[in-house]
């Protein structure tokens, strides 16, 4: 077949490096100067725009949703949920994974392609923290609420209090709260200190006295000497090394919750290495969700290119199809197995009165990424991710509801079987987590640096030290 | 800290990295000893000129991840064993495979609040004041697009009028005098 002549187009072609034949990481023309102009523009500006407002408001209504439906559930108990037996864990649990699965995706992006020098992912590491934290609270909101008495939420933690009784630390779900707890903890730690010494930009940019104050306290006094910009290399490489194995530890033992019980349909080895992938294809879908809008509303085109939008699309290709080997397997060893539970779970879940649920899941993890993320022309273009982006997350919510009430609501005894409808209460959470996640993005994106300017001015060739130098700064 | 008068030490402003890193190397070379630089992101060659090299981030991350390690497994052991002893379906008391999940996640955990915290500290960090932060010159470009060399005043080389000249052999932006 031949392939179709590409007009060269001038634009286009500045935007793309001879050397490898990509497109660039950083836009050519950018210097120490305008990087940190454009950033620290965006926050320190007293103008903020109306859009921002716009969307604030209506993230702001989402989580007085949750609040309000977070309310009624502490007064009624979680009858006003759908969950009863045999799908004793609902909405709560299919968010909780969710969410956290989402959160995923910052901490790959920010340790674990940094251990891998994945130079391109400076531009993006820092919002994609921003949105693994903000996914992990409303993530870690979930067990808290689902447990019916949120006040009683301490008997998790192992403290001396006057009943004398201890966890059981040989359950999956205890394991849960450390590996969640610490997840939080750790990505709070490495994106703050990430940001101190963008914060000192702003405390030495900023023009107001409220703002002095502010980014004065938070950035703790951080002058930018070379000792201390090495010990804070240090400290960044090994907290990369650290949250590596964290994240993916932290959607193993999720699994565990499910591999752990005998339940067809959860008692699966694959479990661990299948949620992680999932987790991450679904987190890269959620970047992509919350970059493409953030670099056309700020424009931050130069600094998220298409390449950005490019490799993320190829690590979402990779991971899943990990998914789909995950989706295969299951099918394989419903029959490989000889068991007869597995089997009827398989079909069940497949061909069952849920099972258009499953085929969702099908069509937006499978068949609509999988068949068009091979194209580089689809990869770059911009519209075309956002939807990915969108169906992608739509089909991981959607897996993690088959996993959950497919292989609860018809288990051993068809006198047990039952079935599942959410109520309006289940949804309003879910929308409501929905709204916080936004609401506190967008504080986010208002207030702090949402690109850090010290790993965007590395990438930059005035960077590079040239042993005889007579060039211009930031060249 | 005391409050201290006099000078500082003295300022060197550049425009790009490699003519700090040149100008580092060499006063690192004269003898230099107190002697630091400052850029806008981290600079590793200028590190080297000043003969920063090894630093002890590590060694407190090893001893944080090893005391959370200890702690999380002795206190599942004391819970399970002596504190609170369960028979859940007949399993022993003393499940260690079970214990490893929540140990490996403190180790993580008090690994990485050393790795943070404790690189702060080595920093000397938080701190409210710091005397450079009189030069004029100095919140302008250290944290945006300028490079600097500091030559302190407690080094014994240290002569205002002749490090003054040395400085400005380097051809720097400006040189200025840092004010306690």
């Amino acid at each position: 077949m031949a392939t179709s002549e590409i007009k060269p187009d001038p634009q286009l072609e500045k935007r793309i490096d001879p050397a490898t034949g990509e497109y660039r990481v950083v836009a050519p023309g950018e210097t120490f100067k305008s990087v940190t102009e454009k950033i620290a523009g965006l926050v320190l500006t007293p103008h903020t725009p109306m859009g921002w407002f716009a969307i604030f408001s209506v993230a702001g209504a989402g989580a007085t949703l949750l609040l309000v439906a977070v309310t009624w559930l502490f007064l009624m108990g979680t009858g006003i949920w759908a969950i009863t037996q045999p799908v004793a864990w609902g909405f709560a649990i299919i968010n909780f994974v969710w969410w956290i699965g989402i959160g995923h995706a910052g901490t790959l992006i920010s340790a674990i392609l940094l251990l891998f020098k994945q130079g391109w992912r400076n531009s993006i590491s820092r919002f994609a923290e921003a949105m693994t934290i903000f996914a992990v609270v409303c993530a870690g909101l979930f067990p808290v609420i689902h447990t019916g008495r949120p006040w009683l939420a301490y008997w998790m933690l192992p403290l001396p209090y006057t009943m004398n009784v201890w966890p059981q630390f040989r359950s999956p779900l205890m394991w849960d709260v450390f590996a969640v707890s610490t997840y939080a903890t750790i990505s709070v730690v490495f994106w703050y200190i990430g940001m101190v010494p963008d914060l000192a930009t702003f405390r030495d940019r900023s023009k107001s006295k409220l703002g002095q104050y502010f980014y004065g306290l938070i950035s703790l006094g951080w002058r930018g000497s070379v000792r201390h910009w090495m010990r804070y290399e240090t400290a960044a490489l090994l907290l990369s090394g650290l949250a590596t194995p964290l994240v993916l530890s932290v959607h193993t033992v999720i699994s565990f919750d499910f591999a752990v019980a005998v339940l067809p349909g959860w008692h699966t080895t694959i479990f661990p290495p299948y949620f992680v992938a999932g987790a991450i294809y679904s987190g890269f879908a959620m970047v992509l969700t919350l970059a493409i809008p953030l670099r056309k509303f700020y424009h931050l085109e130069h600094l998220v290119t298409e390449r950005h939008i490019d490799n993320m699309g190829k690590v979402m290709l990779a991971t899943g199809f990990i998914v789909a080997y995950g989706y295969g397997m299951e099918a394989f060893m419903a029959w490989y197995s000889a068991s007869h539970w597995e089997a009827f779970m398989f079909w069940n879940r497949v061909f069952g009165p849920m099972g258009w649920a499953y085929w969702v899941l099908i069509t937006c993890n499978l068949a609509i990424p999988l068949t068009t993320l091979w194209s580089r022309k689809l990869r770059t273009n911009i519209g075309y991710m956002f939807f990915i982006s969108i169906v992608v997350n739509t089909g991981m919510w959607f897996e993690r509801f088959v996993i959950i009430v497919t292989s609860l609501y018809r288990d051993f005894l068809p006198s047990a079987w039952g079935t599942y409808r959410a109520t309006k209460w289940d949804y309003m959470t879910f929308v409501g987590t929905l709204g916080l996640f936004t609401f506190l993005f967008m504080l986010f994106v208002r207030f702090l640096p949402m690109i850090p300017m010290n790993e965007v001015k590395l990438l930059l060739p005035g960077a590079k030290i040239k042993p005889k130098s007579t060039v211009e700064a930031g060249d | 800290m005391p409050a201290r008068e006099g000078t500082y030490g003295l300022l060197a402003e550049f425009d790009t990295p490699s003519d700090l890193v040149r100008a580092a190397r060499q006063a690192r070379i004269d003898g230099w000893r107190r002697l630091d630089c400052y850029t806008p992101y981290p600079v590793e060659e200028a590190a080297e000129a000043i003969g920063f090299h090894r630093n002890r981030v590590p060694l407190v991350t090893l001893v944080g991840g090893l005391m959370g390690l200890v702690a999380m497994f002795l206190l599942e052991v004391w819970v399970s064993v002596w504190a609170y002893p369960l028979n859940i379906a007949g399993r022993p008391l003393y499940s260690w495979p079970a214990f490893i999940v929540p140990a490996y996640e403190w180790t993580i955990l008090f690994a990485g609040l050393s790795a943070g915290f404790g690189m702060l500290a080595l920093n000397g960090l938080p701190a409210l004041y710091h005397p450079l932060f009189n030069a004029p010159n100095f919140r302008d470009g250290a944290t945006n697009d300028k490079f600097f060399l500091c030559l302190e005043a407690l080094d014994p080389k240290f002569d205002l009028l002749e490090t003054r000249a040395y400085l400005a052999s380097f051809e720097p932006v400006s040189v200025v005098e840092v004010a306690y």
